[in-house]
Order: structure tokens, then sequence, then C-alpha cells
């Protein structure tokens, strides 16, 4: 599908159409609105971009590399297949580029107090990072099921000098992880900065996540015109609540002719609690519609009584019912499209791209890698996709060797 | 006049303040919801807050978020609940609100909701994650339904928003005692007192406070500022604690009036 959208900007009050917005007690508004306007202050800041630009370059390791790999180029059979090197940043995913301009920003506003939620663990053990940088106490909220997936990266945010609060209510995941963060946000809002990990979340998160993400987009771009000289035709990347994907795409909105595609998780199988696909199908057939969860209007799983489902991912950083406002907006107006990959296709991606080009992606960007392939099938060898890899695979060792034993 | 606004107005001419129970739809079942509610009426409750529950319940502590699991897991609709109001309604002549959060209503449908609510006598809605920027045609729609839309207040709201509020309301004005999730808490802040005298001068609305208040002690605390106070929690917990008792809305009943008991003053041994 062809769109004509060129730009994908929010009203001043966070929403893309319909979507985003705020949904938050009232008492949350006030911290809302200091967080909204020191933002807008410091983006037209040359010493916060200073700042921020100096840490990249020298504390996490920006630019990341655009490599070509050659052999999963070679077995797709297609278009040249690009990797954004995000593995590669300090940290070991793309989390650090938000949680560092962020931490920044709880600077400017002398909050005493950082917390935080996490799914995988990448985002908490960004968040313990920079708050050790920043000497500032931090406390990560995650749920006890991704406590027990993620071993690795709750002992190394208690290495960093982190609190981790185990999230035992709900389903015990990223929603739930939120959903504690939220409460203590709101009891503590005179001296605390929420720390949200995602592209998601109440205005003017989305908007401020995306911004710091978006460095992604853009060294790519000027990456793939100095190597080909010429546009990507795909861009490609796994989509939880949506960071690493609207960062990659979001430089590219006004490029009509690059396709942008997200990857959801697909899970077990297509009935309602079994995957994270929020954008599939319709409700009866167990896809998302639209609905409010954690201060934003998107695309949410959810039953017909407004209840949210539960959801299933092999991956904890996809594995959550609703999705970046943004992303709603690019996926209603067609300027984006969705597609999902299963629990089974996720792990072949992480294989072939170990077994091919030595590298071992996050079970996330696995997602992204089997539909690469396809997607590079669609265009000539002269032409090039690029793939988000959005964080390493460490993290997810011990559990692939788990399901290798049995 | 709404019957909110009635109920007020007859407690401003007889001098008294208002008494405002919260309880959880469908816990532990509607049946019992139904037999509670007429309880409540029946010791002392002015109005009555009826939680319509959700599976994310951000502004709500642990006991109310287990009641919301409960009442979910024995499948209380938001049609069922307002079929339960409807049963009870010609029996109960004090206010009922409904208290959620905007995803279970934005499912239903606003246009159903304001109808189907009206007609099964719900007097008001409070959606605790529905600020009058994103509510505007949802309070319209509620208004035309003659429902009052109900909004928070907190300590934090500045006084240019408070008057904003304040606009958008009809019924009264809910003032949220302190930064935080519901949930008994000991002492009740000073944040309220400085909040409640902050919409005063801003609003003829009567303010009811809530949120961390448990005991008679703090309602009769509020009762000097405030003209109306919330417990929700603590009377959330009794139920829980009732478990599955055969004297459960009874016991409650107890608690309650003896709530009331003694934020009026009298001592209420018996309870």
């Amino acid at each position: 599908m062809k769109s004509t959208i060129r730009r994908s900007e929010p009203d001043e009050r966070g929403h893309w159409g319909k979507f985003g917005g705020r949904y938050v007690p009232e008492t949350l508004v006030a911290p809302l609105e200091e967080l909204t306007r020191e933002f807008t202050r410091a983006r037209t800041d040359e010493k916060f971009w200073g700042e921020l630009e100096e840490l990249r370059r020298n504390y996490s390791g920006r630019p990341t590399p655009l490599f070509h790999a050659r052999r999963l180029s070679e077995h797709a059979g297609g278009a040249k297949i690009f990797l954004k090197r995000e593995d590669l940043a300090h940290t070991g995913s793309h989390k650090i580029n938000n949680a560092i301009g962020q931490a920044l920003l709880a600077r400017r506003m002398k909050k005493r107090r950082v917390i935080a939620e996490t799914g995988a663990g990448q985002h908490g053990v960004a968040t313990a990072t920079v708050c050790a940088l920043f000497d500032l106490p931090c406390v990560i909220y995650m749920g006890a099921e991704d406590v027990r997936r993620q071993e690795l990266n709750v002992f190394r945010m208690r290495l960093l000098g982190a609190e981790v609060v185990t999230v035992h209510s709900g389903t015990r995941t990223l929603k739930d992880a939120i959903n504690e963060a939220l409460r203590d946000w709101v009891t503590n809002v005179h001296d605390t900065y929420y720390l949200l990990g995602s592209a998601l979340g109440p205005h003017p998160f989305p908007l401020l996540v995306r911004e710091l993400q978006s460095v992604i987009g853009r060294e790519a771009r000027e990456q793939i015109l100095a190597r080909e000289g010429k546009l990507p035709r795909a861009l490609i990347a796994c989509v939880g609540g949506g960071s690493n994907a609207i960062g990659l795409f979001h430089p590219f909105i006004a490029d009509e002719n690059v396709r942008l595609v997200g990857v959801e998780a697909g899970g077990r199988g297509l009935t309602m609690g079994e995957h994270a696909a929020r954008f599939r199908s319709a409700p009866s057939s167990g896809g998302g519609c639209i609905g409010v969860l954690q201060g934003t209007m998107s695309y949410v799983l959810q039953d017909a009584n407004g209840q949210i489902a539960r959801t299933h991912s092999i991956s904890a950083g996809l594995d959550y019912a609703a999705v970046g406002p943004e992303h709603a907006f690019l996926h209603e107006n067609g300027r984006a499209q969705y597609t999902c990959a299963s629990d089974a296709e996720a792990l072949e991606g992480f294989r072939l791209c170990a077994r091919l080009e030595g590298i071992t992606p996050a079970l996330e960007s696995s997602h992204a890698i089997l539909p690469a392939l396809r997607l590079a099938r669609e265009f000539p060898r002269g032409d090039a996709i690029i793939v988000n890899l959005s964080g390493r695979g460490d993290k997810d060792s011990q559990l692939i060797a788990q399901l290798e034993k049995s | 006049m709404s019957r909110i606004g009635e109920r007020f107005a007859e407690l401003h001419r007889m001098g008294r303040r208002g008494f405002i129970p919260f309880i959880t739809a469908g816990d532990p079942n509607l049946d019992t919801t139904g037999r509670l509610l007429l309880k409540l009426a029946d010791n002392g409750a002015d109005l009555i807050e009826l939680g319509v529950p959700f599976s994310d319940p951000v502004a709500d502590g642990e006991v109310i978020q287990r009641a919301s699991e409960r009442a979910l897991r024995n499948g209380a609709s938001l049609r069922a609940i307002l079929d339960c109001v409807a049963r009870v309604r010609r029996d109960l002549s004090i206010p009922i609100i409904l208290f959620s959060y905007f995803n279970p209503l934005l499912q239903f449908g606003e246009e159903r909701l304001a109808d189907e609510a009206a007609a099964a006598g719900v007097d008001g809605v409070l959606v605790t994650d529905l600020i009058p920027e994103e509510a505007q045609s949802w309070s319209a729609r509620l208004r035309a339904s003659e429902l009052d839309p109900i909004f928070l207040v907190a300590p934090t709201t500045s006084d240019q928003r408070l008057s904003r509020i304040a606009q958008e309301a009809r019924g009264f004005l809910y003032a949220v005692a302190r930064a935080g999730v519901t949930g008994a808490r000991a002492i009740l802040s000073a944040d309220a007192e400085t909040l409640v005298q902050r919409v005063s001068t801003r609003s003829d609305l009567p303010v009811a406070v809530g949120f961390g208040l448990s005991s008679g002690e703090q309602i009769r605390e509020v009762w000097r500022f405030a003209d109306a106070a919330v417990i929700g929690s603590a009377i959330v917990r009794e139920i829980e604690n009732a478990g599955r008792a055969t004297d459960l809305v009874e016991r409650v009943g107890n608690f309650v009036r003896a709530l009331r008991a003694t934020a009026e003053g009298h001592s209420d041994r018996e309870a």
C-alpha cells in the first residue's frame, strides 16, 4: 500500500490522530507537564545536545556500525541485507540511547531518584547504568515471570547498584512492571523521575523516547547513502512497545519509497493469550483493537469487556498487550506495515544469524530476521534493506540452551 | 438538579457532612454486591461509589487490586453490574457513582454507557484515568443523559487546572487526599485541607476527600474542612477478610456503622 504521509508529528497534547494523549490519574498531570516543559526547553538547547552527543560518542559507542550481512543476503537471495548494529551499543541494546537522554533530563530537573520498568531487562540495565554514571538512586520494577526468564539481567542491574523490585501482580510481565512503576511515581511525584523505556505511556513519553531513539535512523540513513549512494527499499524492526522500530523508521517517514515494516511477536499461535501481535486481524480472531492502556490510546489486546488480555512471547521485550501510539497511527494510515514472527521463527532467525554472520541477536531482534529474508527477496540484488539489530543475545543464551536440551 | 446535587443540598440544609463508602462491584459476586448496596445505605452511607473492576488498576493499591481480580474472576462485566444496580435501585434512595478506568467503558461504548447507566439508576461516573482534556465528548455525553461526570483533583493540580476541572465537573469534586494510590494510611496529610481550600475558592461544587482514609477518626477530621469523606480500601479489606462467611453482608454493615458512629463521635462498641 502506498501512503502519502510525509510527517508523523503529534499535536501539542501528544495525539497522533486519535492515538496517544494522556490518560492518567490527575496526580500525574503536573509531573507530565513539568517533563514536557523541560523536554521542550532541552530540544532547543545546544548544551543538552552537546552533552548527549559527547556521551553517545564516548560512553555508549555511537555511531553504531551498519553491517552488510553478505551470507544472510546470499541465503535470502534478494536485496542486500544490512544490519544496524544496536547490539554493539553499551549495555547491549538500543535502550541506552533513551536512558542517557532521559537521565540528562532528570538531572536538569534536579530529581533525586529514578524509577523504571523493564521487560527483558535491557531497559533496566541501561537505566541502572546511567544512574550509576550520574550517581542517582534507582529502582527497577520487573515482572516475576521476566525475572525468571532474564536472570542474568537482574544480576547485572544489582551489580550496577540498582534495586530490583519483583512484581507479582497481574500477568507478572512488562505490563505489570509498568503498573507498579506508575504507582510508585504517583506516590513519589515530587522527587522521582520515571524513566520510561519505550515509545509508549502518556504524553510526552512517546515523543520523547522517539526523539532520543531517532539517532538510529539518522545514522542509518547517512551510512546507507554513503555506502550505497541511494536509499534502502525497506526498513524492518521488531515491535514490542516499539522504540527501536520508531527510532529507525522516523527519519525515513518522508521517504515515501522506503517501506517500513514492524514485526510483532506471534508467540505460540493465533488465539488470544498466545501472542503479542496487536495489529494482527480482528479481535474476534485474536487480534487487538483500539483502547487505552497505561496512559495512551493505541491498539490493545483485550477481551470484549475491555479487560487487558494475557500475552505470550518467547522474548520478554515483545511480550506486551499494547503498542506505542505512533505505530498505531502509522498502521492506520498505511505508512508502515506490521507482520509477526512466531517463537519458533524467532529461534530460527537467531540460529541463522549466529551461524551465517557470527552475530547472536537478542530474541526480540531475532523476530525480524526471517521476515527480513522474505522482504529481501522482493527486491533486486542491487538494492538494500536495513534490519534493526536492536540488541544482543547474551541475555538469552541460557534460555536457548534450556530449549535445546528439552 | 441531579440526585447527587440534591443529596449534597440536603446534607447542607441539615448542617451535616457526607459519608461515601466504596465497594468493588462483583466482589465476591454481584448478588452480594446488590445486598451490600442496600446494607451500606441502611448503615449511614450518604452516597455510594461502586467500583467497576479493571485488570490494570494503576490508581489503586493492593487491596482494591485484589478485589478487582476476584470480581473479574467471577465475571463482573459492566452490563452485569448495571443490571445489579437496576435491581436494587427502587429500594435505594441514595446516589450511586460508578468508579472505573477508561478502557472498560470505552469498549462498552460512550453512547451506550450513558444511556444504559442512566436507565439502570446510576447518578454519576468517575473515570480515574480520564482527565478533562481527554474527556470532552465523554462528559458532554454523560451530561446529556443527566449523569454527573465526576473528576479528581490532586494536591499536584495547579490553580488554573482546578478552575478548568471544576467547569467540566458536575455533582461534586473528588479531592485526592495525597499523592499516591488508594489504600489505608495512618495519617491524613495536611495536603488534603490545603487542596480543599484551594478548590473551594474556585468552585461552588461540593468537595469529597478520599484516597488513604480508613478510620472514623479520619472521616471526622475530613468533615472539619470538606463536604464528604470516601472510605474504600478499609471496607474492601473487610469484605476480603469475611471471605465466604455467610454473614459477610452483616459484618460489612456493622463495620460501616461503626465507622460512621466514630466519625460522629459516638462510641458504638457493640459493632
